[in-house]
C-alpha cells in the first residue's frame, strides 16, 4: 500500500487484535452457527436437535406463507427504493438549481435522516391513527376508509409511506453532493451546446450522476430489506396475522416469537445469500468505476 | 426562466413541508394534554402542557416494572450512541493503521476477513448472534448492547481510504525525524485524522443512537432500555388504555429524535462529508 | 567529518528490474552534489537508499565513515527536504521544526535555541506559531529547510525541493539554498531533473540515465566536455546539436559538404555542436556549410535560429541586433567541436 512500511513482528497484530476479536466472536461465530443450525431441527421441548439436511430450506421455499412474504418484500423494496430515489433526486435537482435559499433548503431537507426508523414509525402511526390521524381523514375525504393495522393494503400503504419519508433525505444528500461535484466547466459546456433544460438534464447531468444513482440503488435496497425493521415492528406491533411483513421481520418472528430455530436460521442464510449477491454486484460495479475514474 | 425558478421553489417548499410537518406537528401536539388530542386530533397550535408532559415523561417511572424513567432512557441512549461511536473510531483506526502502514505475513488474510463483514448486516444474523450473547452471558449488559454492533468494517474501510490518501512523504519525514510506528500513529496520524474522526463520530453516533432491533433483543431489563428501544413498550402500554397518552408518546418520540437531529443540523458539513465519503 | 561513500550500489526490484546499477560515488565533507537526469533515471531511488527509505539491494552506503545499510532513517544522522515539503499539517511551524529534536530527547533549552537560530537564518520568525496551511509556497519551502537545519545532521538530502514552486520563486530559492549550504557547510545530496538547477547549485554533478552514471564532474567540466551524447543532449539549453557525419582522411563529411578537421578516427561519427559555438554567415563564406532556415525564436538578447544542414535539424544562436543573411551558412569553431562514437554514444 505505502511505499515505505513499518515492519514489526508484533505491533500490527496488536493493532488489529481488538477488531479481529470482535469480528470473530460477533460475526464469524454467529454466521457459522446460523449455517449450522439451519441444517438441524430443534426439538420443541429443548431436548437436543436432529440433523435434517436441507429440509428446513425445502420447507421454507415450499411454504405459501413464506413465498407471500417474499413477494411483499419484493414489492415493498421496489416501491420504497423507486419512490425515495425519485423524490430525493427531484428535490436535489431543484435545490441545486435555486440560488437563493439553497443552503436553508438543504438544512431543512436533510435532518429527517437522523430520525430513527421506529420513531418515524411511531409518528407515522399517529398520522394513520384511527381517531386522530390526519392522513386517515384525508383519505376519508376521497371515500377511502383506511384501517391501518387491520387492512392488509392500508397497512402496506402506511409502511411504504413512512419508509419512503424516512429515506428521502439520504438520497437527497447523495444526489445533491453528486450534482455539486460535477465539474462546472462540463455544465457550462452543456449550457452552450444545448438549449433545452430537460434535454441537458437527460443527456449530460443524469449520465454523470449514474454512479451515484447506482450506489444509492444498492443502499436503498439494503435499507428497504433491513433497516425498515423498526418501522414495520412499530406498525404491526407483533401482530403479524393479517399484516404485511418483510423477510427480516419473518426471521425475527420465527426465531424469537415462534422459537423455530432451524427455520429461522435457514431464512437467515437465504437472506445472507441475497445480500451477498447484492454486495458482490456493488463491489464489481465500484471496481469498474475506479477504472473509469 | 423566472417562472421556472418559482416552480423550483414551490417544489422545494412542498418537499420541506412534507419532511417537516409531521415532526413539527408531533412537537406541537406533545404540548397538549391527552384528552384534547383524543377528542380534537393533532394540534398545530401551542398547548399549555409542555412542561408538565415532558417532566412527567422524563421523571415518572414507567414500563411494566415501573423502574424506568425517560431520563434513564436518555442516559442509556447516550451511552449506546457515544460508546458505539468511540468504539468504532478506536477499533477501526487501529485496524486501518495496521493494514495500511505495516507489511506483515497475515496482512492480506486479515484484510479479507475484515472486508467480508461488509457483506452481512447484523439483521441477517440476529438469532445466532443472540445465541452467542446468551452463551457469553452478555445479555442485559452495556457490553452486550454495544460491542456486537462494532463487528462490521465500515469504519475500518473509511480510515483505510483516508490513510492511503495521506502523502507518503509525511511518513518518510516522520521516520527521518525519529518517529517509530507508535509515535507516528499518536503524534502524526491521529491528529491528522481529527476532521475525519469528527465526521465518523457524527455518523456513528446517529447510527448507534437509532439502533432498534439489537437493543430490542439484547435488553429485556428495562433499566437498560434506550429511548428508541422504549418506543415499542410505549405503544404496547398505550394500546390497552382508554384514552391513550398521545401526548407522552409524542414527547418521547421528540426526545428520541432530538439529539441525533441536533447533531446532524449543528455539524451539517462534517455530517455530509462523513456520510458521502464513508459509504463509498 | 561527514563524507558519504556510495560503493557499487544497486537497486533491484522484485521481478529483476534494475532501477539503479552499480553506482559508486565519493562525496567529500561539505560538498554539494547534484544528481540530475530525466524521470525514471534512478536519481530519487539512489537518494532514498541513502536516506534509508528504500532498501539497498547491493553495495554499501556509508555516512561519516560508518556503513548505514541496515540502519533506520532516523539513525543515519541525515535530514531530508521533500518535493511536497511533507510538513506536518497539524503542527505549528515551531513544532514542525522541533519535532525531530524532541524525538531525539534533545534538552528543551537547546531545542528552543536551535529553532530560534534556524528561524532567524530563514527569516521565519514572524511565522513560528502559524500552521503550514497559512504559509505561502516559498515559506513552506523554508520551513522544510529549517526542519533539516535544526537537526545539524551529517548530510542534507534534497528530493526535488523546488519543483512545486513557480519559476521566479524557484530561481530565488535556488540562490538561498546554495548560500545556506555554504554557510552551514553540511554535505548535501540534491536530486533534480532540471539541468539549469543542477548546473547552478552543484559543486559536482552526477548525470544519471537508465540507472547508470553517465558522467560525474564539475558543472563546467560536464558542460564543456560531455562524456556522452546523452549528457550532451541533457545538459545545456538549447540542447547540443547532434549531427550524424562520417570521418576520413582529415575531413568530416556531412552528406555532400566537407569540413576540414583533425580526427583520430575514421568512419561514422556523431558531431556535437553547441548553438552558441555556431556562427551564421552569408552562404558564400569560405568553409561554411549551407544552412536552410525554418524558423526563428526571439529570446531578447539573442535569437535561436532553427534550420537544417543536409536534412539534419540544427539550432544556432545569433545576436538579436544582427540581421540574418537571406542565404545562410554555418561556421563552427574547430576547437569547440565534440565527437562521439555513433554506436556507443561515448565521447571520442
Amino acid at each position: 500500500m505505502k511505499r515505505v512500511q513499518f515492519s514489526s513482528r508484533w505491533l500490527p497484530y496488536a493493532f488489529l487484535a481488538p477488531q479481529m476479536a470482535i469480528i470473530f466472536v460477533f460475526f464469524y461465530w454467529p454466521s457459522a452457527q446460523a449455517v449450522q443450525s439451519s441444517l438441524y431441527l430443534e426439538d420443541p421441548f429443548g431436548f437436543g436437535s436432529t440433523f435434517v439436511g436441507l429440509d428446513n430450506y425445502a420447507d421454507i421455499l415450499s411454504s405459501r406463507e413464506y413465498l407471500g412474504i417474499a413477494k411483499f418484500t419484493l414489492v415493498f423494496t421496489v416501491l420504497v427504493t423507486g419512490l425515495s430515489l425519485g423524490l430525493g433526486l427531484l428535490l436535489a435537482v431543484k435545490a441545486d438549481a435555486v440560488l437563493r435559499g439553497a443552503h436553508a433548503y438543504k438544512t431543512l431537507l436533510i435532518w429527517v435522516y437522523a430520525v430513527a426508523p421506529p420513531v418515524a414509525g411511531l409518528i407515522g402511526m399517529m398520522f394513520f391513527d384511527q381517531h386522530i390521524g390526519p392522513l386517515v381523514r384525508l383519505a376519508g375525504v376521497f371515500g377511502w376508509d383506511m384501517k391501518v393495522g387491520l387492512d392488509y393494503t392500508d397497512t402496506a400503504v402506511a409502511m411504504i409511506t413512512v419508509s419512503v419519508w424516512k429515506q428521502i433525505p439520504y438520497n437527497f444528500i447523495f444526489f445533491l453532493s453528486g450534482l455539486q461535484s460535477l465539474p462546472a466547466s462540463v455544465r457550462e459546456a452543456a449550457f452552450i451546446d444545448c438549449r433545452s433544460g430537460a434535454r441537458r438534464f437527460a443527456t449530460v447531468t443524469l449520465p454523470l450522476l449514474a454512479p451515484t444513482a447506482f450506489f444509492l440503488l444498492i443502499m436503498n435496497m439494503t435499507y428497504a430489506l433491513f433497516e425498515t425493521f423498526g418501522v414495520i415492528d412499530v406498525i404491526v406491533k407483533d401482530k403479524a396475522a393479517n399484516n404485511p411483513i418483510t423477510l427480516v421481520y419473518k426471521v425475527y418472528m420465527d426465531g424469537f416469537r415462534g422459537n423455530d430455530l432451524g427455520g429461522s436460521s435457514a431464512q437467515s442464510v437465504i437472506l445472507m445469500l441475497i445480500v451477498f449477491v447484492l454486495t458482490i454486484f456493488q463491489f464489481r460495479f465500484i471496481e469498474r468505476r475506479v477504472h473509469y475514474g | 426562466m423566472n417562472r421556472l425558478r418559482i416552480l423550483d421553489h414551490v417544489i422545494l417548499l412542498i418537499g420541506v413541508f412534507v419532511m417537516l410537518a409531521p415532526v413539527v406537528l408531533a412537537f406541537t401536539t406533545s404540548s397538549h394534554d391527552a384528552t384534547t388530542i383524543h377528542t380534537q386530533g393533532l394540534q398545530f397550535g401551542w398547548g399549555g402542557h409542555f412542561a408538565e408532559t415532558y417532566e412527567e415523561v422524563l421523571t415518572k417511572k414507567g414500563g411494566f416494572t415501573g423502574e424506568i424513567t425517560g431520563a434513564r432512557m436518555v442516559l442509556n441512549s447516550l451511552i449506546l450512541g457515544i460508546g458505539f461511536a468511540v468504539g468504532k473510531i478506536v477499533l477501526s483506526m487501529m485496524a486501518a493503521y495496521a493494514i495500511v502502514y505495516f507489511r506483515f505475513r497475515l496482512g492480506t488474510l486479515f484484510f479479507w476477513m475484515i472486508f467480508t463483514t461488509l457483506l452481512l448486516p447484523l439483521e441477517v444474523r440476529i438469532l445466532p448472534s443472540y445465541a452467542v450473547m446468551t452463551q457469553l452471558g452478555l445479555t442485559n449488559t452495556y457490553t452486550g448492547l454495544i460491542v456486537p454492533l462494532l463487528a462490521s468494517a465500515t469504519g475500518t474501510f473509511f480510515f483505510r481510504q483516508y490513510f492511503r490518501a495521506v502523502p507518503e512523504e509525511i511518513l518518510e519525514a516522520a521516520r527521518i525525524d525519529g518517529a517509530g510506528a507508535w509515535k507516528f500513529f499518536i503524534d502524526i496520524l491521529v491528529p491528522l485524522s481529527r476532521p475525519m474522526m469528527a465526521a465518523i463520530f457524527i455518523i456513528m453516533f446517529v447510527y448507534g443512537w437509532n439502533q432498534y432491533l439489537w437493543p430490542t433483543l439484547i435488553t429485556t431489563d428495562e433499566s437498560l432500555f434506550t429511548l428508541v428501544r422504549g418506543i415499542k413498550q410505549i405503544l404496547l402500554v398505550w394500546i390497552g388504555s382508554q384514552i391513550p397518552d398521545y401526548n407522552q408518546a409524542f414527547a418521547l418520540a421528540i426526545l428520541a429524535m432530538l439529539p441525533p437531529v441536533l447533531v446532524v443540523i449543528v455539524f451539517q458539513r462534517w455530517f455530509i462529508k462523513g456520510l458521502t465519503e464513508s459509504d463509498k | 567529518m561527514s563524507t558519504i561513500t556510495i560503493t557499487d550500489v544497486s537497486k533491484i526490484y522484485s521481478g529483476g528490474v534494475r532501477a539503479v546499477s552499480d553506482i559508486s560515488l565519493d562525496i567529500a565533507d561539505g560538498e554539494f552534489i547534484v544528481l540530475v537526469g530525466p524521470s525514471g533515471c534512478g536519481k530519487s531511488t539512489l537518494l532514498r537508499m541513502v536516506a534509508g527509505l528504500e532498501e539497498i539491494s547491493e553495495g554499501t552506503v556509508s555516512i561519516g565513515g560508518r556503513v548505514v545499510n541496515t540502519l533506520d532513517p532516523a539513525d543515519r544522522d541525515i535530514a531530508m527536504v521533500f518535493q511536497n515539503y511533507a510538513l506536518y499539517p497539524h503542527m505549528s511551524v515551531r513544532d514542525n521544526l522541533a519535532y525531530g529534536l524532541r524525538n531525539r530527547k534533545t534538552p528543551k533549552a537547546e531545542i528552543a535555541a536551535r529553532v530560534a537560530e534556524a528561524a532567524r537564518m530563514l527569516e521565519l520568525e514572524p511565522y513560528l506559531d502559524r500552521k503550514p496551511r497559512a504559509l505561502s509556497g516559498g515559506q513552506r519551502q523554508r520551513v522544510a529547510m529549517g526542519r533539516a537545519i535544526v537537526r545539524k545532521p551529517a548530510a542534507f538530502l534534497f528530493d526535488e525541493p523546488l519543483s512545486n514552486l513557480d519559476a521566479r520563486l524557484r530561481v530565488s530559492m535556488r540562490g538561498e539554498i546554495r548560500q545556506l549550504q555554504r554557510r552551514v557547510g553540511t554535505t548535501s545530496l540534491y536530486v533534480t531533473h532540471d539541468q539549469l538547477e543542477a548546473m547552478t547549485l552543484a559543486d559536482r554533478l552526477v548525470v544519471l540515465n537508465g540507472g547508470r552514471v553517465e558522467q560525474i564532474g564539475r558543472p563546467l567540466e560536464v558542460y564543456n566536455r560531455p562524456a556522452s551524447t546523452f549528457v550532451a543532449g541533457f545538459i545545456g539549453s538549447p540542447a547540443m546539436n547532434l549531427v550524424q557525419a562520417r570521418a576520413d582522411d582529415g575531413a568530416l563529411h556531412l552528406g555532400e559538404e566537407r569540413i576540414l578537421a583533425e580526427l583520430p578516427h575514421r568512419g561514422p561519427v556523431t558531431l556535437g555542436l553547441r548553438a552558441e559555438d555556431l556562427r551564421i554567415v552569408p552562404a558564400n563564406a569560405p568553409g561554411a556549410v549551407r544552412f536552410s532556415l525554418t524558423y526563428v525564436e526571439e529570446l531578447g538578447a539573442q535569437r535561436l535560429v532553427h534550420g537544417q544542414c543536409n536534412g539534419q535539424p540544427i539550432v544556432a544562436a545569433h545576436p538579436s541586433e544582427q540581421p540574418l543573411p537571406a542565404e545562410a551558412a554555418l561556421l563552427a569553431d574547430a576547437a569547440r567541436l565534440h565527437f562521439f562514437d555513433t554506436q556507443s554514444g561515448r565521447r571520442i
